[in-house]
């Protein structure tokens, strides 16, 4: 087993202590709310779809911190992306958290392939999924999600694929 | 205290060997990340010690066969050992007779056998039910389908600040619609110690029967049921370092032979035709179909074992415990712990400033420290203290003050890296 200190890395400290895009979003056009009933981790991602273009976006909840720096670097991440790009994201980061890509894929997912240790706690890959999966949920206009629903977003295939 | 006043004492009251008891628990030998484990899950589930296990192997290797059928060499033995089960946990908990002492699968089953058993026979609508908001979800659920199927009522007994339940507010719930009275010996998710004795003299005074589910009260207190004249009370094999699969439900028979059947298949039955079934009596009407035998051998061996160290030096260790683990705590800055009840089972839920409960159990499990994380099954406790789940310590008979230093080191980290 990995070491699971290599998860509580400063960057994801960091953007626990001080989450980027953090609040409401008056201008949001598509918003979604996703829960974990296992651990109580809800989290609420609001977006400003401009032609397909993420022009603006944040998220709020009450969460650990594996679930809030991950809904805070997936912000920075796309922001000012395609919705398609944005998909493309969820589904690595997914493929990255339940360890099914190698380290080619991890470099391309940049900062975020911090949260490649989770992958070696089972019961942690869900937090660090949630943000991203709330997000699919907003980009289909659905209004919440959550990891326990019966059509449990953590099984059900991810992106544009 | 003097040479002779400490000798005196320690004749009297022989030293509880808290290593000795260690050795008899294989697991506790694990490594976890790299650490000797710290296993403080225990109201979870608590481990087993190699007298349980030898005795498991032994019944598999040379005891079984299915229970009250054939005349063979091994269902014989089979029956005899399943019904000395019967008989240990009957002298464990002064049960009045081995026919009150009815198998389950666990607590969850053994309150869906009141249920189903009395509760569809004698609660109707517009009946009310009496629950406590300390109660684990496997005493709320079974109630509320209850309540659904039957329009009844449930009532909620309130709780203070402290985790204490409030007893004059208990009273003024009772009227003439009472039915029924659920309540936990010792809360699983604060460690409060309920005093189910007044409680149920309470309820006898209305006329009503009780239910108490001990799940977390036989691993670490004498219990009594005679003297408690508790109606039912319901405890599981793997939380008192017994086998998963098998659990309790002590009934008076007064009352279990009132009831409706809970499951239909074999064992309940004397005979069957298509037109007519008549049932079997106690305790069998209530074990249908092959119970879990090897389960019911696990068990009586437990209470051998901790018949054989004493529930009363088992309590007063853990005790010290607890007592130990909430003084550190107390004085941590950052740590506060929920539930402070003046009596309380070694059971300590807690919450560290700024950090979620679940990023606290991975870090402690990092260092080989097992604790319970998340809402403990007890999601009415969480909401009444405001918080969406707690980190949870929980003392057995085989931890150690050391283990305690090792969770309050733990914490510290957790406050390091969270600083």
């Amino acid at each position: 087993m990995a070491d699971p200190k290599a998860l509580y890395q400063e960057v994801i400290l960091d953007h626990n202590r001080k989450p980027r895009n953090y609040g409401t979003l008056p201008s949001a056009n598509h918003h979604a709310e996703g829960h974990n009933p296992l651990c109580g981790d809800r989290i609420d991602v609001a977006l400003a779809l401009d032609d397909d273009k993420i022009g603006a976006i944040a998220f709020e909840g009450e969460s650990c911190a594996i679930c809030k720096a991950s809904a805070s670097m997936m912000t920075v991440a796309v922001k000012g992306r395609s919705r398609a790009e944005a998909e493309t994201l969820i589904r690595e980061f997914r493929e990255m958290a339940i360890g099914k890509i190698g380290a080619d894929g991890l470099a391309h997912l940049g900062r975020l392939s911090v949260f490649a240790g989770v992958r070696d706690l089972p019961t942690r890959v869900k937090c660090a999924i949630l943000p991203w999966h709330t997000l699919h949920a907003a980009f289909n206009a659905v209004t919440s999600t959550s990891t326990e629903a019966e059509d449990d977003p953590m099984h059900a295939p991810i992106g544009d694929a | 205290m003097t040479a002779l006043e400490t000798a005196v004492r320690a004749q009297s009251a022989p030293a509880y060997d808290v290593e000795r008891i260690r050795a008899d628990f294989p697991i506790l030998g694990l490594e976890v990340n790299g650490h000797p484990l710290v296993y403080l899950d225990n109201a979870a589930s608590s481990q087993m010690p190699r007298q349980v296990i030898d005795r498991l192997v032994r019944y598999a290797t040379t005891q079984h066969a299915n229970v009250n059928r054939g005349v063979h060499y091994l269902s014989e033995t089979a029956t005899h050992e399943y019904e000395q089960a019967r008989h240990k946990i009957q002298r464990f908990i002064n049960a009045r007779e081995d026919r009150e002492v009815i198998f389950t699968s666990g607590t969850t089953d053994a309150i869906n056998l009141v249920t189903h058993g009395y509760g569809r026979k004698f609660i109707g609508a517009g009946d009310e039910i009496i629950l406590t908001t300390l109660e684990h979800h496997s005493n709320i659920v079974p109630w509320q389908m209850l309540a659904e199927e039957k329009r009844a009522r449930i009532r909620v007994v309130p709780v203070d600040d402290a985790g204490e339940l409030d007893l004059d507010a208990y009273e003024k719930l009772f009227n003439a619609h009472t039915r029924f009275v659920g309540v936990m010996h010792v809360s699983n998710a604060l460690g409060t110690i309920n005093p189910v004795k007044r409680m149920i003299a309470l309820a006898h005074a209305h006329g009503v029967p009780v239910l108490v589910d001990g799940a977390q009260a036989v691993p670490h207190l004498p219990v009594n049921v005679q003297d408690l004249d508790s109606d039912f009370y319901a405890f599981s094999g793997h939380k008192m370092c017994g086998p998963t699969g098998i659990g309790i439900l002590h009934g008076k028979a007064s009352l279990l032979e009132k009831m409706n059947p809970y499951k239909g298949g074999g064992d309940m039955i004397l005979s069957v035709t298509f037109e007519k079934t008549t049932y079997n009596s106690l305790p069998h009407v209530f074990e249908a179909g092959t119970p879990p035998i090897a389960g019911a051998v696990g068990i009586g061996a437990a209470v051998d074992y901790l018949s054989a160290i004493g529930m009363a030096a088992i309590a007063a260790h853990e005790h010290e415990l607890l007592e130990y683990a909430t003084a550190q705590m107390s004085r941590m800055k950052g740590v506060r712990i929920i539930g402070t009840a003046a009596r309380k089972a070694s059971v300590i839920s807690f919450t560290i400033d700024g950090v979620h409960p679940h990023d606290v159990g991975t870090l402690l499990n990092e260092e080989g420290i097992a604790v319970r994380t998340g809402h403990h099954c007890a999601q009415p406790v969480m909401q009444r203290f405001h918080v969406p789940a707690t980190s949870r310590a929980s003392f057995a008979l085989y931890n150690t003050m050391a283990e305690v230093d090792a969770l309050i080191a733990g914490i510290r980290n957790v406050q390091k890296v969270f600083a």
